[in-house]
């Protein structure tokens, strides 16, 4: 079940429950591992499934839409989406991430180094098995 | 060239993954276990812009100048192990980078021991307005605008060569292969093709000799280094195992290290290497061949040791990548440490107070960008809604600015140290001093003909 359809809800101890059932809203850092770079004013994440079978559920729900909207306010413009499913890997360009980047950045992180770590602070619902 | 399980092996090792990696690297990539190739990655796209400052100055220099007192370590090891070299220490100028290891070489008592090969024809910066004024135009690739517009202040030019002219170099005996601009894929590449005799239009193993050069080519980020899965289990970092590329002529190849360093080879960790600076994975351009990664297969082939296979390619196309630095303009950046209690609060009026002084001095800049290190300077506002923000022991506050004018700049820098008196309380932090200002060479991407690059092959005796 997606976090952002209606009728959930919350219970107190995070989990919610919805018309297809339970969900647990788990951080992305519990489903995956990711590296980050950069072209130019690019940034690349390339965020790889920590197992297997949570492959699915990142090409699900971590959609490019989802990781722009993550980054809202952080890059000025859009992102792509490229599926790696041999390497169970989703890989995200994120465009003017790095004011500029390389040696023209103000940024701290201006090769754009640390940005994976941003991306898997991205919350989702999974579904738990009943 | 020795066989392995029924196919012949060729061991290449990463040797050092940046200019500035670890100076060691080499060195125990060449003394920890057998090797046939040693295989260095030097030049970063800004770093070529500041070689050619340096050649400008004095046309002997030019180069890696690191190179020099690693060769003086390493030869004589290379020369008895019969260890390879291919290494792109050349920058821009590469044969003053030959000639100074071939001094180096006789002063080793070396000479008739080592042959070195120069590859060149990259440089395209003597060429640019006869290139132009055959309507290759230099397009950026990011922006779309076209070369002259920045013409008068393009610093260097450098075409992206691949791994056949290093491959020809090796044909002719080369034991030390030095490049200008070469992709660092090239570097892993050449041997492949000269040590099994893959063919120009060889697309799948070509393909795979290009996946193998990238998931060395940053040297230990994929034995361990900069890993993030598991981190805190891998073992002894201190002692970090370069990655060796052990290929065979069929394309396949494993991802290893020497025994008993530090680091872990694994399914995960060389996933992680894989995906850096990704584009789209099934067009990985080289001017040798367009690599497919979606058609990777890894495996765990043992303890710190993972099989590579079944890699795909494509034809090359008939551009090669063009490399442009120019003259942009100037920065500074300059950072204050404020301490508990409102650490977050008392930067943030700093910064208020900063950049209204700079707007009442008139000052025009391009960007200013302010960080609050510790606060949101890597995950931005993702950070800051989930921090106890009002408990953190200390903010850096740091400002960045960025200006075609070098006076502003100038200026900028010495608004920092007077907040420590003037500004807001419990401010520390300014024992580096007054940030100086600093020339920004900005990067182009472009694409030529590749009909128009001819590349070099030299040998020189030592």
């Amino acid at each position: 079940m997606r976090g952002d359809r209606g009728g959930v809800r919350r219970r107190k101890d995070g989990r919610t429950e919805g018309r297809k059932g339970r969900s647990r809203r788990v951080r992305l850092v519990e489903l995956a591992h990711a590296r980050s770079g950069d072209k130019g004013d690019t940034a690349n994440v390339g965020l790889i499934a920590l197992k297997p079978e949570y492959y699915p559920i990142l090409v699900e729900q971590v959609t490019a839409a989802r990781v722009a909207r993550h980054f809202q306010g952080m890059i000025t413009g859009p992102v792509e989406r490229y599926e790696l499913p041999n390497l169970h890997a989703l890989n995200f360009l994120l465009h003017g991430a790095l004011d500029g980047g390389g040696t023209m950045s103000l940024k701290t992180d201006a090769q754009g180094k640390v940005f994976s770590t941003a991306l898997l602070r991205l919350e989702l619902d999974i579904a738990v098995p009943r | 060239m020795t066989p392995r399980r029924g196919q012949p092996t060729v061991r290449i090792a990463a040797g050092q993954g940046f200019w500035g990696d670890w100076l060691e690297a080499p060195y125990r990539q060449v003394t920890g276990g057998p090797i046939d190739y040693l295989m260095m990655d030097y030049l970063a796209e800004v770093t070529m812009s500041i070689l050619q400052k340096q050649k400008s100055r004095d046309p002997t220099l030019g180069y890696a100048t690191d190179f020099l007192p690693l060769t003086e370590r390493l030869l004589p090891l290379l020369v008895t192990r019969r260890i390879k070299v291919t290494a792109n220490a050349g920058g821009v100028n590469p044969r003053a980078c030959a000639a100074a290891v071939a001094e180096t070489a006789r002063r080793l008592g070396l000479a008739g021991k080592v042959r070195i090969g120069v590859v060149t024809g990259d440089d395209l910066l003597g060429r640019l307005d006869g290139l132009l004024a055959r309507g290759h135009a230099l397009t950026n690739l990011d922006t779309g605008r076209p070369l002259h517009e920045v013409r008068d202040r393009v610093l260097s030019a450098n075409a992206y060569l691949g791994a056949w002219p290093l491959a020809a170099a090796l044909r002719q005996h080369a034991d030390v292969v030095i490049t200008g601009r070469v992709t660092d894929t090239g570097l892993t590449l050449a041997p492949m093709i000269h040590a099994f005799g893959w063919g120009p239009d060889a697309w799948d193993l070509l393909a795979a000799g290009t996946v193998a050069g990238h998931t060395i080519e940053c040297g230990a980020q994929c034995s361990g280094g900069n890993c993030l899965v598991d981190w805190e289990t891998i073992p002894d970092l201190a002692n970090v195992g370069y990655p060796l590329v052990e290929a065979h002529p069929d394309g396949t190849f494993e991802l290893a290290k020497h025994p008993g360093t530090g680091g872990r080879i694994t399914v995960a960790g060389v996933t992680e290497q894989l995906v850096y600076e990704m584009g789209d994975p099934t067009a990985y351009i080289t001017p040798d061949c367009v690599a497919d990664f979606t058609t990777i297969r890894l495996e765990q082939a043992g303890k710190d040791r993972v099989r590579v296979s079944g890699v795909r390619g494509r034809p090359a196309t008939d551009k090669l990548k063009v490399s442009i630095a120019y003259f942009y303009g100037y920065k500074a950046v300059g950072t204050l440490v404020y301490a508990w209690p409102d650490a977050y609060r008392k930067a943030q009026a700093a910064d208020r107070v900063l950049r209204q002084r700079l707007a009442d001095l008139g000052l025009q800049f391009e960007a200013i960008v302010t960080e609050f290190v510790g606060a949101d300077a890597t995950h931005g506002p993702l950070a800051r809604n989930s921090l106890a923000l009002d408990e953190l022991p200390e903010v850096q506050l740091r400002v960045g600015v960025r200006s075609p004018d070098k006076a502003a700049v100038e200026r900028f820098t010495r608004e920092i140290a007077p907040l420590i008196l003037n500004g807001p309380p419990s401010v520390t932090g300014f024992a580096g001093g007054r940030p100086r200002p600093e020339e920004i060479v900005a990067y182009w991407p472009a694409l030529i003909d590749k009909q128009v690059v001819e590349p070099c092959v030299e040998i020189v005796e030592v």
